[in-house]
């Protein structure tokens, strides 16, 4: 547990002298999150959720000789609602991506997405495949990359352990779920399956391409007409 | 069984080898048939209006009643498609029988072979969404792999990805004038898409999960008193039970199961693309992620394959080596796998926990030997990458396996069975579920434990040998109750045979110390010399794993590249197993069957 | 009796149950169980009973030598002051040809009269797509390309993090030898053979012949592969 907090007397309030010594002065955030941070980073619940070799990788690190449970994440849920992490393990393919941004949506917040392996962060050794999306992060945000492939199960937990540090640097004050307009709470559109895997965000831009290449083909037809 | 199902009654036929069937065949159908007389090939051309009853003389005659393998082929150059069939005979053994069928490039029709062989249902069905062949009398000939709506046939030559780069690797951006860039940067999307000229999204695409209920029939059932109603469930592609990213449809009636359709696809990641484009070299590490439980022995069904191209030699201790890597493979992988199915069936945990601590053991040794403990990229053309290592956790290599050998591993198998074999709610779940006749598997195609469980005794290390399988003594094992159960306990049997293989082999790696373990100079670059096909198979722990690789002369890269996945042609059978039991045998069905989605999407 | 497989079931995780206890009480007296390297290297080989798990990260579980992760790049040991020494690399393309998902970017250095340099000008691995294979290490004829054993590169943004650049793949010999010490070794070896067939064969001759050298180095290259062990 980090506590970066302690107590300092604020310049702004004036204590007398003669309690100095026995007050200490901080806010109600500061003060409890070190104890927020702390019960939130050991009961990481991670999502059921394999996808490819990584997998492997990552029940191994679950079972026996490397034991999540140490670290309060060996609940591996298999409904994304009771679910704070989402592990992103393995090859994330057009085919999937609909089915992940959706159980993305449905991780209620806080939500953390690992993603694990060579695969998920960037497409990987598949990465030239024509069925494979080019790092999960095109679609949802990413918390931890941890690159490897696969990542050996102590390079998984390195990773868990960089996403706890990352929970230890957030505060409730801040924290974006607490917020009115929570900007995280966003639902993202979740890609559709055409001709090829389109992002609901850029249907504007393949619709300008389609008119320009539309305006193309018909203007080598108008010369030849001239 | 009745010995005539297996039995083909072949009157008057002695040789069963495929040149005399060919022979025979050739009488039959003067017209239809020619040698395949490109270099370096082997079997016959067919003419596509007589497949089917070749393949049926073949199926009920002439002993060649299991189709292992079925791939489709782009020869570009001819502006032709072609088919290749690999039947093999349950009953003789030997070498497959090889079949091919060439149609028009741009008109790609003949007719579908499922009638005769049940298993080339899938089969066909992917050589239908990789290479547009349109197989007449398909009972469901949809896309498998990508989605409906998919642009294009991606495994044609002439199709190209939208990250592609060059024809072949190595990539000529590499070097010397390597400016590293992110292929995302250069497409205009920002990611690795591309859509046909002019396509305008309509916002009324198929969403991906309404696709694939298409298979599968709901309908209110007809009977006058009662109003019943069959439900059409999905289960996957994100269930704790489906062993990765399957799906399956399945239609109900109350919690009998009626129906069911496997979605696939969702983890395809284009292995036969890449494939055609890597170098032959360069293919060892993709087929360790395959079927990532066991990557050794992808990998020596893939150098077996590319061997034969080459004609390469491979010294004795190096097979030594593979051997006792792939039967450890085998034990890590059926561990797993029983593991995995006792899971599925309520013995939520334990079981698992308990083996893969002796997993974690062979993956050590893999870890000390290779330097991964998955992804072993361990075999190379010719030999191993690298010899025996010193030690494995802190203990000499040789005294390590025969404690892990003649110790660990019989105690951990004993343990396993006091914990599981006797345990009446194992049998209870599993016995008389999931039936598969041995009619039945040897139709599907079914390989591996699940064909043997079925009481059919073919293993290809015993029916056609490869390495030094056949200085070794073994028994296939088999069971006879195509039940879960059986599948259960011949996985158990499968380690016992596998640890008396591996007695067998550790003083024949004693005795070889210091042997040569490659064949020749390492080669970065490994051209074949000559032209050719090649179908490498072997029997990977879940059932027959088949490598079929083309090769043009002084070439780097294969032409065809194609992967005969057994996890992929066992799950035809799954519809049968299933029909009749309740929801809830799904998934112990599915876990008997023991898939693994790399292998079966690619 | 009905039930008895299931008795004879819980009758094995009882017993693990107990042995994990007393195996605790094993180690009381020799310095704990657990954060114990003794106790820890007992516990991950053959002869591990009870609890096997490894507490990282206050313990890890030693990776073998010939355990590979991202590829680096070795250098001369560095002189005083300095971070890195002389590139071994001679920018030659070979890694980048066989490696199968092709995320080895090199730019070939080039001498003042425009001349290729055996050294890299630039150095790139993009590590989200590096497949951890190992090609570039084994097919490396001056070798240069290795694989690291760090494992630990968790980071929060891969858009700098992940492409590694000339200065990020560099390590000293020194970390080599320290994280493959045998390995190492018979490298070292094998150089000094080539090294030393190399110049019998000047010797011998009074001339240099280049093609004999190169192949008394072939020859030297093959000795891990012609079973000697490391």
């Amino acid at each position: 547990m980090t506590t970066t907090n302690t107590g300092v007397t604020s310049p702004d309030i004036a204590v007398p002298d003669e309690v100095k010594d026995n007050v200490f002065i901080t806010n109600i955030a500061k003060l409890l999150d070190p104890v927020y941070n702390w019960s939130r980073r050991n009961s990481i619940w991670p999502l059921g959720f394999g996808l490819a070799c990584c997998a492997i990788e990552m029940i191994c690190a679950a079972s026996s000789r490397f034991d999540l449970a140490r670290f309060g994440m060996e609940v591996f849920r298999a409904s994304p609602r009771q679910a704070d992490l989402m592990i992103v393990s393995g090859t994330v393919t057009k085919k999937m991506i609909p089915i992940i941004v959706r159980l993305y949506n449905q991780i209620s917040e806080p939500r953390y997405v690992l993603s694990m392996g060579a695969c998920a962060s960037g497409g990987g050794p598949f990465k030239e495949g024509y069925n494979v999306v080019d790092g999960v992060d095109k679609f949802i945000p990413v918390d931890v990359y941890v690159p490897g492939c696969p990542p050996t199960p102590q390079a998984l937990l390195n990773g868990l352990i960089a996403l706890q540090e990352k929970i230890d640097q957030q505060s409730i004050a801040t924290a974006p779920w607490y917020r009115k307009n929570d900007p995280t709470a966003e639902m993202i559109p979740i890609p559709r399956l055409g001709p090829d895997l389109y992002d609901m965000r850029q249907v504007d831009l393949i619709k300008a391409e389609a008119v320009k290449a539309a305006q193309e083909a018909q203007e080598p037809a108008a010369e030849v007409t001239n | 069984m009745s010995e005539m199902t297996l039995e083909a009654p072949v009157a008057g036929v002695k040789d069963h080898s495929p040149e005399a069937t060919i022979a025979l065949l050739k009488e039959r159908y003067p017209e239809h048939i020619s040698d395949d007389a490109r270099d370096g090939y082997e079997g016959i051309i067919v003419h596509p209006d007589k497949i089917v009853e070749i393949s049926r003389d073949l199926q009920s005659e002439l002993g060649y009643n299991y189709l292992a393998s079925l791939t489709g082929v782009d020869l570009i150059d001819d502006n032709k498609l072609e088919i290749v069939y690999h039947t093999a005979s349950i009953k003789h053994g030997g070498n497959p029988l090889v079949l091919k069928v060439q149609v028009d490039r741009d008109n790609p029709v003949l007719p579908s072979v499922t009638p005769i062989w049940p298993g080339a249902e899938y089969q066909e069905r992917e050589a239908f969404d990789m290479y547009g062949f349109q197989f007449e009398g398909h009972p469901d000939l949809r896309r498998i792999l990508t989605w409906d709506g998919f642009h294009g046939y991606p495994l044609r030559k002439d199709w190209r990805e939208p990250f592609y780069e060059e024809d072949n690797k190595p990539f000529g951006s590499r070097w010397p004038g390597g400016e590293v860039f992110r292929a995302e940067e250069r497409n205009l999307y920002g990611k690795n898409v591309q859509y046909p000229a002019g396509w305008m999204p309509e916002g009324d695409e198929i969403e991906a999960e309404t696709d694939s209920y298409a298979g599968i029939t709901y309908s209110r059932d007809q009977s006058p008193d009662i109003k019943t109603e069959k439900v059409t469930i999905n289960m996957g592609p994100q269930h704790p039970s489906t062993h990765g990213v399957f799906r399956m449809a399945i239609t109900l009636d109350g919690e009998t199961i009626m129906g069911l359709k496997p979605v696939m696809g969702y983890l395809h990641r284009n292995h036969e693309k890449i494939g055609e484009r890597n170098t032959f070299i360069g293919n060892i590490p993709y087929t360790d992620r395959l079927d990532y439980i066991s990557s050794m022995s992808n990998n020596h069904g893939y150098v077996l394959a590319v061997e034969k191209l080459m004609d390469a030699t491979v010294p004795e201790r190096a097979e030594w080596i593979r051997i006792l890597m792939v039967e450890l493979t085998r034990i890590a992988n059926h561990l797993w796998a029983i593991g995995f199915l006792l899971n599925d069936l309520g013995a939520l945990q334990t079981p698992m926990l308990y083996y893969y601590i002796e997993r974690e053991l062979i993956l050590d040794f893999f870890e000390a030997a290779s330097g991964s403990r998955m992804m072993c990229n361990y075999m190379r053309f010719g030999g191993v990458a690298y010899d025996l290592p010193d030690d494995v956790r802190g203990q000499p290599v040789m005294k390590f396996l025969h404690d892990l050998i003649y110790e660990r591993l019989p105690k951990a198998l004993n343990q396993g069975d006091q914990l599981i074999t006797g345990n009446e709610i194992v049998r209870a779940r599993g016995m008389g579920v999931g039936y598969l006749s041995p009619e039945d598997a040897i139709a599907y195609s079914a390989a591996g434990p699940v064909l043997r469980a079925s009481g059919v005794p073919y293993d290809l290390r015993k029916a056609n040998p490869y390495s030094y399988y056949e200085h070794l003594d073994f028994d296939v094992a088999v069971r006879y109750n195509g039940d879960i159960y059986d599948r259960f306990l011949i996985r158990v049997d499968e380690m016992q045979q596998s640890l008396r293989i591996l007695q067998q082999v550790l003083p024949h790696l004693e005795e070889t110390e210091g042997g040569a373990i490659n064949d020749g100079k390492p080669q970065y670059a490994i051209r074949m010399p000559k032209a050719g096909e090649a179908y490498g198979r072997v029997e990977n722990p879940k059932g027959e794993l088949g490598y079929y690789v083309t090769a043009k002369r002084r070439d780097a890269n294969p032409a065809r590249y194609h992967v005969r996945s057994p996890s992929f042609i066992n799950l035809t059978a799954l519809e049968k197993m299933c029909i009749g039991h309740k929801v809830a045998d799904v998934v112990a069905i599915l876990g008997s069957i023991d898939i693994v989605l790399g292998e079966v999407d690619r | 009796m009905y039930g008895l497989g299931i008795l004879k079931g819980m009758a094995v995780t009882m017993k693990h149950f107990v042995t994990s206890y007393l195996d605790d009480i094993f180690w009381a007296s020799r310095g704990g169980r657990y954060y114990n390297d003794d106790a820890l290297a007992v516990r991950q080989s053959l002869e591990g009973k009870g609890v096997i798990t490894v507490f990282y990260p206050e313990e890890k579980l030693p990776v073998p030598e010939r355990f590979r992760f991202v590829p680096f790049l070795v250098t001369d040991d560095p002189p005083p002051g300095q971070k890195w020494g002389h590139e071994w690399c001679t920018s030659c393309g070979i890694c980048a040809k066989v490696c199968p998902p092709q995320c080895i970017w090199i730019e070939r250095g080039k001498q003042p009269n425009g001349r290729p340099k055996p050294e890299p000008e630039k150095f790139f691995i993009d590590i989200d797509i590096c497949m951890n294979c190992g090609m570039c290490a084994e097919f490396c004829p001056f070798d240069a390309i290795k694989m690291d054993h760090d494992y630990e590169l968790a980071s929060y943004n891969r858009t700098s993090a992940h492409i590694h650049d000339k200065e990020r793949l560099s390590k000293p010999l020194s970390y080599w030898r320290e994280i493959a010490p045998k390995k190492a070794a018979a490298e070292a070896a094998a150089r000094d053979f080539a090294e030393e067939s190399k110049k019998r064969k000047k010797a011998k001759k009074g001339e240099d012949d280049g093609r004999e050298e190169r192949l008394a180095e072939v020859m030297a290259r093959q000795l891990a592969y012609k079973g000697a062990q490391y």
